[in-house]
């Protein structure tokens, strides 16, 4: 199962160091660090609230860290302004839980939203884009859907042809199969693959499902209290005797009935 | 032990006039270095201005009806009926006008922004932007602030307007004033420092409304509760710092032009 793109990696694209969060008075980060390689699948596995999502929304700055380092291809990022950021969050791109397509525009206006916003003007460049990212997703003929006339799975496909229409470096996606059927799953775990094999981008998957990380990691890391418990490769994983590793991916709570 | 309860409001209450001073700051420093989205400008003058106008007329219309009638009844037993028109046209330019149509903008605008806005928030659209390196405040905040300054002191001379016309067909068609009198006096007694009088507290008024509005919708949280919330506390707010700054703008403007003198 496990696909390794050793030959990818060089370097590491994100490193952070000591990162701490607290959030309404609860630790939620304590002292994280974790380096992502260039290239590469990292899938970031934790219980639910455990600080997963609130961790990959430190790497794109939409949250600011208390202390700690977050460096992305050498640059420090962790206490840059909202607008020093920008630079950054144009090779990032995000994929939002629920997808957080703009409810007000088309799927077309939505997938078309960061190249205008960056100045593209030819009606005609765009139009090639859109529909090159939304056959990527494979959601073609939908262009003219609001969102809200769309399912949870296409929702997910239009959010992720919006995030990769200006070709990141890097994509983030947060629980990307949550609430979706195994079938739909099953398409976003594979466009997920085609991603990094056509595009070669980087990508960080927060989830705690098992299926899809089997499917899609080049490596795997657990964040348990607020640090990373394990890093290392999905055989690595599987090979592991750590009852806390074994657990989680049996899927054991050791609560008595 | 009564005294330290008092900390939290106040603390508070600065709280929330730095967040939207701060919000105010900022969008005035995106507009002067030309951040401006023209395209989304043009849309919410259609959905502020153009859209509000139906309400504002309206509550022209009968604000001027019912207090050139209650002007009348109450003039009239002193024979002083043809003061009506002058009367009538400086309460609606210097306090009626800006400040009912404030509150009626307040009710349609402040709402809508703040409930579209903070429904962004909840379903993490801000985020999504701020993703895309695009500034919400620049995107969302600027072309609303824009759009509302423009488009305030315009419905505010229509209110005025349309008041003053119900106000003429009242009392020349129903209470029967002399029409002549009514014209004259009217013409007369009102001064084009009455109308800036006007038109200054609508732009002040849009101000109150917007930067309210977005600041509400911006910090909204707690999903679809926190949406009504917010949208509930914008019109409220800032109905009522419609009603308390109306109060120190009248003063003031009366200062730079007083009442009665000529111009």
């Amino acid at each position: 199962m496990s696909v390794s793109h050793v030959h990818c990696s060089q370097g590491n694209l994100i490193e952070v160091r000591d990162l701490r969060q607290t959030l309404s008075g609860q630790e939620i980060l304590r002292g994280l660090n974790l380096d992502i390689p260039k290239g590469q699948t990292m899938v970031l596995l934790g219980r639910s609230g455990g600080g997963k999502s609130v961790f990959l929304r430190h790497l794109i700055g939409l949250m600011k860290p208390l202390s700690g380092s977050i460096r992305i291809e050498g640059e420090e990022i962790a206490q840059l302004e909202e607008r020093e950021l920008e630079p950054v969050r144009r090779k990032i791109g995000m994929l939002f839980q629920d997808g957080a397509l703009f409810d007000s525009m088309t799927v077309f206006e939505n997938v078309a939203f960061p190249l205008r916003e960056r100045g593209e003007r030819s009606e005609k460049i765009i139009r090639d884009k859109v529909a090159r990212s939304l056959e990527l997703v494979s959601l073609m003929g939908q262009e003219k859907k609001m969102p809200v006339n769309l399912s949870g799975g296409m929702r997910k496909r239009a959010s992720l042809a919006r995030a990769i229409i200006s070709e990141p470096s890097c994509i983030l996606y947060d629980e990307p199969t949550a609430g979706l059927d195994p079938i739909v799953s099953d398409t976003i775990n594979r466009l997920i693959r085609r991603l990094q094999s056509q595009l070669n981008v980087t990508s960080v998957v927060v989830t705690h499902d098992m299926i899809s990380t089997n499917h899609i990691a080049d490596r795997v890391s657990l964040l348990r209290e607020g640090k990373i418990h394990f890093v290392g490769s999905l055989k690595e994983l599987h090979a592991s005797t750590d009852p806390l590793i074994t657990d989680f991916i049996e899927g054991r709570s050791h609560e008595i009935d | 032990m009564k005294f330290p309860y008092s900390f939290p409001l106040t603390r508070s209450f600065c709280l929330y006039l730095g967040q939207v001073v701060l919000l105010t700051g900022e969008t005035f420093t995106s507009i002067f270095a030309g951040r401006i989205r023209w395209r989304l400008v043009v849309n919410q003058i259609v959905e502020i201005g153009f859209g509000s106008q139906a309400v504002v007329i309206i509550t022209g219309i009968f604000t001027g009806a019912v207090f050139t009638a209650q002007i009348f009844f109450q003039f009239n037993a002193l024979n002083m009926s043809s003061a009506v028109g002058p009367v009538v046209s400086i309460a609606l330019c210097r306090e009626l006008g800006p400040v009912l149509t404030g509150l009626m903008v307040a009710g349609r605008v402040g709402a809508a922004m703040s409930a579209e806005i903070g429904t962004m928030k909840v379903t993490e659209q801000i985020d999504a932007l701020r993703a895309l390196a695009v500034n919400p405040v620049d995107y969302l905040v600027v072309p609303r602030a824009v759009a509302m300054m423009v488009s305030m002191p315009l419905l505010v001379g229509e209110c005025i307007f349309f008041a003053l016309t119900a106000s003429y067909y009242v009392a020349t068609q129903i209470l029967n004033v002399n029409s002549v009198f009514f014209l004259q006096h009217m013409w007369f007694y009102t001064h084009s420092r009455d109308m800036v009088m006007a038109l200054s507290k609508g732009f002040v008024f849009a101000l109150i409304v917007v930067f309210v509005g977005c600041q509400q919708g911006l910090t909204t949280s707690n999903g679809a509760v926190g949406v009504g919330r917010s949208t509930t506390e914008a019109v409220v707010i800032s109905s009522l710092t419609i009603l308390m700054i109306n109060f120190f703008l009248t003063m003031g403007l009366n200062i730079i032009f007083p009442a009665g003198g000529k111009f």
